[in-house]
């Protein structure tokens, strides 16, 4: 196992922000945490990075125990911080230099780990790292955190502000990285980003709402899910908000996704109650879950 | 040991892009040495007076005379009238006025005594006083060159010297001052900001979550000041040699010597600083206030400790700063060696290696 968490709990003062963590990581996989904002990722990071003492329960990386052991995982892991922390007023090269010195190493040494990221950025490697642009920014400090040749390498939010087209590049480089036998620990509040991982975790309040593989969590919803279109969308969240067989209703891009309580559902009925509140053009279609609707009927 | 260089290069890359900050570095101390050295001053100079003679005889214009020859006056005003008095002090156009009474000479004569009032402006008191100090002193030379036949008997002479400073040129108290300041506020300040820096910017929690030990990153943070606050006090002892003729009495390796152990206090205090302060702010208000203040007015630099009250004469013990202009004003003017400044040289090596010890165990390896 390359990470394993047993009930990890972290409270801060009066906020529980971790409460009886557990999974595993295996080798060269790539896990992602999937929450919004304030579900404890950034906390989970922290732990595992032997930044924060957990309050309770005990976790490994690398084989590693993170509080005895840390100044070993120091020396084995990649860490890219949430926020932009590189320094700003030294060059993409200088950035670079500085981070494979104080690990020990050499850019040269390491080259072809970084080889596929670098070249987009070497461009650029003149510039000061604070006048990058945010994709960018987030390419340069993946090489730093790649450039010691981690083990295991813990992403909090790499994508959080990145453009769509940057986003899909560097997950692009992630599966990529994933060859060269390195463990990712990937956190993301984007839904969409959460099929590309091996396996996740939903999270939320501190707490895991449940583990497994994109397509396994997906698969388990336990009802159809149907696309609702009107003329007025407003109004058609209104309408299906009083519905009184409604099960869940959510705006999902130009659609809503319902899911009706009973289990004989017929979605002419639904048609014939939408008409009667004045809307029209009113499309009902079968769709697929995604792992957003599994994680709001999981977060109910 | 490539990890600390490495670290220190970096360190270096920050100082010398930072324009502003570079700017405050070196500008700083020539700025303050000049401003010190030549506006501050608690000498007199050309110090406009206006004159009340009501009897316009031989003995006043004499002295009016030896008054305005001497370069500490000149004379703005001659008043007529008593009622004149108080509207010069108040149009503020001179700091005083010597009234001579009605028939100064026949007075001296016939009853061997003569009076002359001096009215000072004593909105300033400091000023006052040293005006009329020089009046009387001008008055008293005169008195004696005129009774240079009479014979006194059972006459006390004070022979006064002034040693160390025969001139008693303020630039000599203030050169050590100004030093003390300059290498307190670079060498605390700017170190205790920049480690702040690294973690507003986040970028400490990567240092953290890699091999760099604490040690090395405190003296990789720390290195670079000693050498820009060494460069600083080269520059500070040039310029009070060269453009204030302020001779150096003592040995100069040892005033660097001193120097680099002061430096050495002041970087372990910016280290504490920055081991309690989160931000760049309150790392700067706690430089600022917990130590530009007390240097300035509990380390003797202005105001002499012995007639401060005794708290006030207690809590000077604790500030480095008393110890380090002790030590400085004692080479530079006194040119002692190192047997009459072991004490305070000790007490500052305890100082030093107290912030230390205290900083090692404050710095965090963690985030909390």
């Amino acid at each position: 196992m390359s990470i394993s968490v047993n009930h990890i709990s972290k409270s801060y003062k009066k906020v529980k922000a971790l409460q009886d963590i557990s999974f595993e990581v295996k080798q060269n996989e790539l896990f992602g945490l999937i929450g919004p904002d304030g579900a404890g990722k950034t906390t989970l990071f922290r732990i595992l990075t032997t930044l924060l003492f957990p309050n309770e329960g005990t976790a490994t990386v690398a084989g590693f125990d993170v509080v005895t052991d840390y100044k070993k995982i120091r020396n084995s892991v990649g860490y890219m911080p949430g926020k932009f922390s590189l320094y700003q007023d030294l060059t993409v090269e200088e950035n670079l230099n500085f981070f494979a010195t104080i690990f020990g190493t050499t850019i040269e040494e390491n080259y072809d780990l970084i080889k596929d990221i670098y070249v987009q950025i070497e461009p650029f490697k003149n510039r000061r790292a604070g006048k990058l642009s945010g994709g960018m920014k987030q390419k340069l400090a993946l090489c730093c955190a790649l450039i010691h040749k981690p083990k295991v390498l813990f992403l909090d939010e790499p994508t959080t502000g990145v453009d769509p087209v940057s986003r899909k590049e560097f997950w692009d480089m992630l599966k990529r990285l994933q060859q060269k036998n390195i463990t990712i620990l990937v956190s993301t509040p984007y839904m969409d980003e959460a099929a590309l991982c091996d396996r996740i975790a939903l999270i939320q309040d501190g707490k895991i709402l449940e583990i497994d593989t994109p397509e396994a969590i997906v698969k388990h919803f336990p009802k159809q899910i149907y696309n609702v279109r009107a003329n007025n969308m407003y109004q058609l969240i209104t309408s299906l908000n009083e519905y009184q067989h409604n099960h869940s209703v959510y705006p999902f891009g130009e659609f809503v996704h319902y899911t009706d309580s009973r289990t004989d559902f017929n979605p002419n009925d639904l048609k014939v109650y939408l008409e009667s509140k004045n809307l029209f053009n009113i499309e009902i279609e079968k769709t697929k879950a995604t792992i957003e609707d599994t994680f709001m009927e999981l977060a109910k | 040991m490539k990890r600390f260089i490495g670290f220190i290069k970096k360190e270096f890359y920050h100082i010398f892009r930072d324009r502003r900050s570079l700017f405050i570095l070196f500008g700083m101390p020539i700025a303050q040495i000049m401003l010190f050295g030549f506006a501050i001053t608690n000498e007199i100079n050309n110090v406009d007076i206006a004159i009340l003679d009501h009897s316009k005889d031989a003995t006043t214009k004499e002295i009016i005379n030896k008054i305005s020859a001497s370069k500490y006056f000149s004379i703005k005003q001659m008043l007529t009238r008593e009622a004149e008095i108080a509207s010069v002090f108040e149009k503020g156009h001179v700091k005083a006025v010597l009234n001579f009474e009605k028939d100064f000479s026949q007075k001296l004569i016939k009853d061997n005594k003569a009076t002359v009032q001096i009215i000072t402006d004593a909105t300033d008191p400091n000023t006052a006083n040293t005006i009329s100090n020089y009046v009387n002193a001008i008055l008293q030379t005169y008195q004696k060159e005129i009774n240079k036949d009479i014979v006194i008997s059972y006459q006390i002479v004070p022979q006064t010297r002034m040693v160390y400073n025969p001139e008693l040129k303020s630039v000599y108290m203030f050169v050590p001052g100004v030093m003390t300041i300059i290498l307190m506020l670079v060498s605390a300040m700017m170190t205790s900001i920049s480690i702040t820096r690294e973690k507003e910017l986040g970028t400490m929690e990567i240092l953290l979550v890699s091999p760099l030990k604490p040690i090395q990153v405190i003296v990789g943070k720390v290195f670079p000041y000693i050498f820009l606050s060494i460069i600083n006090a080269i520059v500070i002892v040039m310029l009070s040699i060269f453009i204030f003729k302020m001779p150096v009495q003592g040995s100069l390796f040892l005033l660097g010597l001193e120097s680099v152990l002061f430096i050495i206090t002041a970087l372990a205090l910016g280290i504490l600083i920055s081991t309690i302060s989160a931000t760049q702010q309150t790392a700067m208000m706690i430089s600022l206030m917990g130590l530009m203040l007390p240097v300035i007015l509990l380390s003797g630099f202005i105001f002499p400790i012995s007639s401060m009250p005794l708290p006030l004469q207690l809590i000077s013990n604790i500030i480095p700063a008393k110890w380090f202009i002790i030590i400085i004003k004692g080479i530079m003017l006194k040119g002692v060696g190192l047997q009459y400044i072991w004490k305070e040289t000790l007490i500052l090596v305890g100082m030093t290696v107290f912030f230390i010890a205290l900083s090692v165990k404050k710095y965090k390896i963690r985030l909390e």
